[in-house]
């Protein structure tokens, strides 16, 4: 749940702009919310503040009765978990396909003495990147540099829902993507998501994902929540509306 | 003179493990290295003269760099200075420390007993330094060797390749960078404590160049020794220890005198760092005369063989075979 959340870039300048305006948002469980947007209308800056990127200046985020507006980025981690827009951000690249998988497991051993390379966990891993359909299942010592973009993006998809978190982020993270791999790493998103029953808010610029994928759509504009439409009256949404409402 | 060599190699590469870990692993030129290195040296020859052990002064040594370190770590993570500022500001600050513990810019060992004097004495004295080096090295790569393959070594290598990553996957960046500092200049420190007591003094201005030095021999390393593994770099990193000191010492030979050592140190780090890059790329280039060459000659075979052709698969096969190298 996000309540009252205000963010202002560059406060008692001339560049002063009030990015995120009293933005209140109630997160359902089991939710999978698309947020559409125009460039700079705060999409992108709601999500960061609620990932802990960037810092609120007022106002509260509550996930699981914590309220965690004031807490560094790898506290947070614990709730949720995000796959970024490039696909070089969400992984590490010189280490292994199974090392990441490693680092995505367990947030609370990371200063853990025990070893991290385990038979049961690589089995495992094995299993999971089975499920991807990338091949990426004979390629766990690989660096993950030498992977290609598609497959860095399944991956790190892999990796956030690894720990089951509570609320995971996705921010345009098909933006960097070509068509055909876009829609696959979609169709991994939508079968992760459902099959774990994971909340999710999904930053998207393609009017059509928003539309085919998740039970709720929130278009931001100004900084502020424009339209917020679930269930039924979101299937019934078209894209003509949504363009007509771009352009008021 | 090779054993020679090997023995102050094996005394530098602590030093080279140290820069290793915060250059290579972190991904930062740390500085630090020429305050802690005079800092850890100064530490254990002043509480050996004071009449402490020569084990728990050599100890005090690494613990003072891991200090020192952690100075470093906090400027730059809490305080968000620069990195490289944040090294030059702690080597500025350590001038002054060191002074204040030596009390004045040199300070001799007098008759107080080192490491090496804990062997037998009928062994020659570069033999000597061979075997407390050997231990001391292979204490340090079998421990760092365990923590890159507990999970604190994961998060460690994690922060220093994509911090961003990190944190979103629920690592204490900040800490693990000031972990970072404190065990690389501890390592730092630890060597010129070594070397201070081959020497048998401390002296103030002994850690000038040290950075040079150390990513020289970092360079050099990776030159002869490639790999991924992690025992295979930590390696690397002893053998371009001792092959800088031969190289030195081969300057030496050759009659430079010892007030030219830094410039030739500075040339040689110049050195290793462009050769690999020049060789890559003429590399490249000849790999890909070959590619095109070998196309163009598929074709002309093709046109050739048009009729019955039975090797053209072949052919196929073998530049398929070469990506997969």
């Amino acid at each position: 749940m996000v309540k009252n959340l205000q963010k202002v870039f560059f406060p008692g300048t001339e560049n002063e702009k009030h990015i995120l305006k009293n933005v209140s948002l109630k997160v359902y469980d089991g939710d999978f919310i698309s947020v559409i947007g125009n460039n700079g209308a705060g999409k992108s800056t709601l999500l960061n503040t609620i990932a802990g990127t960037l810092s609120a200046d007022a106002g509260k985020i509550v996930l699981d009765n914590h309220n965690m507006v004031k807490r560094p980025v790898s506290y947070r981690a614990r709730w949720m978990s995000r796959v970024f827009q490039d696909p070089k951000m969400g992984t590490a690249g010189d280490l292994s396909v199974a090392e990441n998988l490693v680092l995505a497991q367990d947030h609370t051993n990371t200063f853990s003495l025990r070893r991290f390379r385990r038979v049961d966990r690589w089995n495992r891993y094995q299993e999971l990147l089975k499920t991807l359909n990338m091949g990426l299942e004979n390629r766990l010592e690989t660096q993950v540099k030498y992977l290609s973009g598609g497959q860095r993006q399944a991956l790190s998809l892999l990796m956030a829902t690894l720990s089951k978190p509570k609320l995971l982020l996705l921010d345009e993270h098909t933006a960097a993507l070509d068509p055909k791999t876009s829609r696959d790493v979609m169709d991994i998103t939508r079968e992760i998501v459902t099959h774990e029953g994971l909340t999710t808010m999904m930053i998207t610029h393609k009017m059509s994902d928003a539309l085919k994928y998740g039970n709720r759509l929130i278009m931001v504009q100004d900084g502020q929540i424009k339209l917020d439409v679930r269930g039924e009256e979101k299937q019934n949404l078209k894209s003509e509306d949504l363009v007509k409402l771009f352009q008021d | 003179m090779l054993i020679s060599s090997l023995g102050q190699g094996l005394l530098w590469a602590p030093l080279v493990i140290g820069v290793f870990i915060t250059f290579r692993i972190l991904d930062i030129p740390d500085l630090t290295t020429e305050g802690s290195f005079p800092f850890g040296a100064a530490v254990t020859i002043s509480l050996m003269l004071q009449g402490h052990s020569t084990f728990i002064a050599t100890l005090a040594g690494f613990v003072a760099g891991c200090l020192a370190g952690m100075i470093t770590g906090i400027l730059d993570t809490k305080l968000r200075i620069p990195s490289l500022l944040a090294g030059i500001l702690t080597m500025t600050g350590l001038y002054s420390v060191n002074m204040h513990i030596m009390g004045k810019s040199n300070i001799p060992l007098l008759d107080q007993k080192v490491l090496t004097n804990y062997l037998p004495d009928s062994i020659n004295p570069d033999v000597q330094t061979i075997i407390v080096g050997l231990i001391i090295v292979s204490i340090v790569v079998f421990l760092l060797y365990s923590l890159f393959k507990t999970r604190l070594g994961l998060s460690l290598m994690a922060t220093g390749n994509n911090k961003a990553m990190s944190a979103a996957n629920g690592i204490k960046t900040d800490g693990m960078i000031i972990f970072g500092y404190m065990i690389s200049n501890g390592l730092i420190a630890l060597s010129g404590s070594l070397i201070a007591q081959s020497n048998g003094y401390a002296d103030i201005g002994m850690g000038i160049g040290t950075i040079v030095i150390g990513l020289a021999s970092v360079l050099v390393g990776e030159i002869f020794l490639r790999g991924r593994k992690v025992m295979v770099r930590l390696m690397a990193m002893v053998v371009g220890a001792i092959i800088y000191r031969l190289l030195l010492t081969i300057a030496m030979g050759l009659g430079f005198p010892p007030d030219d050592l830094k410039i030739l140190s500075a040339i040689i780090l110049v050195i290793v760092i462009c050769v690999p890059i020049i060789q890559n790329r003429i590399n490249t280039k000849r790999q890909l005369k070959q590619y095109l060459a070998q196309l163009s000659e598929g074709e002309d075979y093709e046109q050739r063989n048009e009729v019955g052709n039975t090797s053209g698969q072949e052919f196929a096969k073998g530049i398929l075979s070469r990506d997969g190298e």
